[in-house]
């Protein structure tokens, strides 16, 4: 690998990042105002900029739509006093916020975007920064170190509440990575069928969901992952650690000025990573529609849409699209429903997930091996 | 020396193994409040939880005290109207109409049925606002934020009419002893019967989204139960007490306000847990809206003060200058306060969070020789200790927002 090879990988990334990173920020603002349209209420929609704000229709237009906003938001968190008690275990303290956020801008490496076909030699290409072989295991492994941050910041804070949040996440999070990864094992024994060569990669489920999505052929593992995720990212019905109304924010309600905005944009960052992930493995990944792909519609139409940098661009906004409806399914299922109980939430992911997705993998496991047993 | 060791055999170490307990643990004790979202205002909870659990609860209260009791006794009647305001803040014209009531009954006043109307009216619209925030908050406490944003834009159109008729949208001393301040506006009652209209739309969608929800029965079914006897040896009232059973209601055991005059239906719980508590508000918001529609059906006309409160009305400005009479009266009320006869009463009225009574000792003159407050909200206060032990953290900021309290009141 040469240099330049590495200074392309490295503006790849850095173009991921910040992609993310406008995500992160603009599903704050989308949180903002998805809310406020369910409650009946305007949201956000009178931060504006100096120059661009001024701009005759436009300008005021955004400015409704609060676009500026989230610039408003991240300056607040930049310049506000950061503030690390006396009580506190600095280090721990500190690196807390930086786990928070880093395995999501990890994961995101490993997630394939999208795929064309290269106009020049006819090879499929997949939009991803890293293809890596383990996929899948690869973002289990790095998101599960989320759990760190939140284990680190409740104890590190030397604080009742925020100890009280630590307990709540460290041990939510760990029973239902259980149920994530039962529930997503019956895709990856489809994918390898066998004959093909064993594979984890996220690229290959995608292909292999051409034809039928996953959720229409395994709707109890996606119902199941889906619920996972939920309670992975900490959002409602889950969000035991921080419940607002009994732990007063939790685990991060020692942290203020950036370090909160850290926990803060990482969950909005662990959110777009369980939507990415939802999307590939159970909704057909940058396929437009179930038994319609970009190569079929090029067929029946005779464009080139799955070709050359169209191709990658359509591809690509297919994902995106379905990325942002599950970040507004998130969103939605936050103000839509009240939270369940400590003990509630325990015993849903074990008395109810975790037999639920073991019964599926059984039972798909049985299912997939007479298919083949009758194929062959 | 000898530097034997005796093993213990197997038999005494399984026993002390038995003994000991498997980790060491202690119980961590922490404060709620005074400052908590869940609390509603300025109550201090100091909780000894074992893990999760709560094994001992102690409300510690007096942060909004105010010695409200003690200063009425250094004012005039009149003065301490605007007081009672700042009781249940959620519903200062249920209080102003309490406190008027116990006056009069002193001072021996009868209201004509106008002002009887307008103030049974003006109670109910209280009720509603008060139960609208009560039921808004509870939810936003179990963790569904967009029902207290629905019931808070209903509650804003109530505060728009109180503004209307009152001048003021949250404390509104509108009640005079023996009146009211001012006629209802022109066109009023109609935009009132509007509001009712709009709400109960309002009450069937936080219906559809809490009554069969799932995870909210989970959260309030068989938490925080108080039985029948609980409730009545604790001295609830109001929904509170409802909830649990026992069919008090004020309003129909000891009408005031002419409310034997009006069809409504009393919501009795059967256990007494949060989900009942929830249930009773919910219906008690449609029973306003009926009688709040039967009043204004039926409002009658006439005078909107007692003919012989208008010694304890001040007179109006422009005769204080130029008449001799009304300058004598103005002197009088504001030096020595409208004159009341020698006696004790007691009044309790059935306000949104229970009774609130007010016990008046009078030893004639303008100024209270005592005033007791009964604060509903500090009897439901009370249960507290009994109800918290056992339940987890977060089923304590379920029973809060189900007990429905006002610190406001509660401290007074």
């Amino acid at each position: 690998m040469n240099a330049t090879d590495i200074l392309i990988r490295f503006g790849l990334g850095l173009i991921v990042i910040v992609v993310v990173m406008t995500v992160c920020m603009y599903s704050v603002l989308a949180e903002r105002k998805v809310s406020s349209w369910i409650q009946g209420r305007l949201g956000p929609n009178r931060t504006s900029i100096p120059l661009l704000g001024n701009i005759p229709v436009i300008g005021r237009f955004l400015t409704r739509l609060g676009v500026f906003q989230p610039l408003a938001d991240g300056g607040k968190f930049l310049f506000k006093e950061d503030v690390i008690p006396a009580h506190v275990n600095k280090v721990y303290f500190v690196l807390a916020p930086v786990i928070a956020f880093v395995p999501a801008l990890v994961t995101i490496s490993v997630v394939p975007f999208g795929a064309y076909i290269d106009a020049a030699t006819g090879a499929a290409r997949t939009v991803i920064l890293a293809n890596v072989d383990v996929g899948i295991l690869l973002i289990f492994a790095v998101a599960s170190l989320g759990v760190y941050a939140i284990i680190l910041s409740g104890w590190a804070s030397n604080s009742k509440y925020p100890f009280l949040g630590g307990v709540r996440a460290s041990a939510q999070m760990i029973s239902y990575e259980l149920s994530m990864t039962l529930a997503v094992l019956p895709v990856f024994i489809w994918v390898n069928a066998p004959g093909t060569p064993g594979t984890l990669s996220l690229v290959r489920v995608v292909e292999a969901q051409a034809d039928w999505w996953f959720v229409l052929t395994q709707p109890v593992a996606a119902v199941v992952f889906i619920i996972a995720i939920f309670a992975e990212t900490n959002r409602l019905p889950f969000d035991m650690p921080e419940s607002e109304t009994d732990l007063v924010g939790g685990y991060h309600t020692e942290y203020s000025s950036f370090k909160f905005g850290f926990f803060f944009v990482g969950e909005y960052a662990n959110m777009t990573v369980g939507a990415c992930v939802i999307a590939l493995l159970f909704f057909g990944g940058w396929h437009p529609l179930p038994f319609v792909t970009w190569g079929d519609i090029a067929a029946w139409t005779g464009l080139p849409v799955n070709v050359g940098a169209l191709g990658a661009v359509l591809a690509v906004g297919t994902f995106a699209a379905k990325v942002l409806f599950f970040l507004f399914f998130f969103i939605w299922v936050r103000w839509t429903v009240p939270r369940f109980r400590y003990d509630q939430v325990m015993r849903i992911g074990w008395r109810g997930l975790l037999p639920v997705a073991i019964a599926n993998l059984v039972i798909y496991a049985i299912l997939i091996a007479l298919l083949e047993r009758a194929g062959a | 020396m000898s530097t034997e060791y005796t093993f213990p055999d197997n038999a005494a170490r399984s026993a002390a193994a038995a003994d000991a307990p498997e980790f060491e643990t202690e119980k961590l004790t922490i404060n709620m409040g005074p400052s908590h979202p869940s609390t509603h205002g300025v109550l201090r909870l100091l909780l000894e939880l074992d893990g999760e659990t709560v094994t001992r609860c102690d409300p510690v209260i007096g942060y909004l005290h105010r010695g409200d009791e003690k200063i009425a006794e250094n004012m005039t009647y009149n003065q301490f109207v605007p007081y009672t305001d700042r009781l249940d803040y959620l519903s200062p014209l249920a209080n102003n109409v309490a406190y008027a009531i116990a006056v009069e009954r002193l001072a021996h006043l009868e209201v004509p049925p106008r002002c009887q109307a307008i103030r049974a009216l003006i109670c109910e619209m209280a009720r509603i606002s008060s139960h609208l925030l009560g039921l808004g908050v509870y939810a936003m406490d179990t963790g569904a934020m967009t029902v207290f944003l629905y019931t808070f834009t209903e509650r804003e159109k109530l505060y728009t009419l109180f503004e209307e008729l009152t001048g003021a949208r949250f404390t509104t001393s509108y009640t005079r002893i023996g009146g009211l301040a001012r006629d209802i506006p022109e066109g009023w009652l109609g935009r009132v019967a509007r509001f009712c209209d709009g709400v109960l739309p309002v009450v069937d969608e936080i219906d559809a989204l809490l009554t069969r929800n799932r995870i909210f029965l989970d959260r309030t079914e068989g938490i925080g139960v108080i039985s029948k006897e609980d409730a009545i040896a604790w001295g609830l009232t109001g929904p509170n007490l409802r909830a649990s059973g026992v069919p008090l209601d004020l309003r129909k055991d000891k009408p005031y306000c002419g409310y034997e005059n009006y069809e409504f239906d009393v919501p009795v719980g059967t256990k007494g847990d949060c989900y009942d508590r929830y249930l009773v508000r919910l219906e008690e918001i449609r029973q306003s809206v009926r009688i709040i529609r039967q009043i204004i059906a039926n409002m009658p006309d006439g005078p909107w003060y007692a003919e012989d409160a208008k010694k304890i009305f001040a007179p109006p400005t422009d005769k204080i200058l130029t008449s001799m009479e009304e300058l004598i009266q103005n002197f009088m009320l504001v030096t020595e306060g409208p004159q009341m006869p020698a006696g004790e009463v007691y009044f309790e009225a059935e306000n949104p969070k229970g009774a609130l009574g007010f016990y008046i000792i009078s030893r004639g003159g303008g100024v209270p020789y005592r005033l007791k407050i009964r604060a509903p909200s500090f009897c439901s206060l009370s249960i507290l200790p009994k109800v918290a032990v056992g339940c987890m953290v977060a089923d304590l900021s379920a029973i809060l927002g189900s007990l429905d309290f006002v610190m406001g009141e509660c401290d007074r």
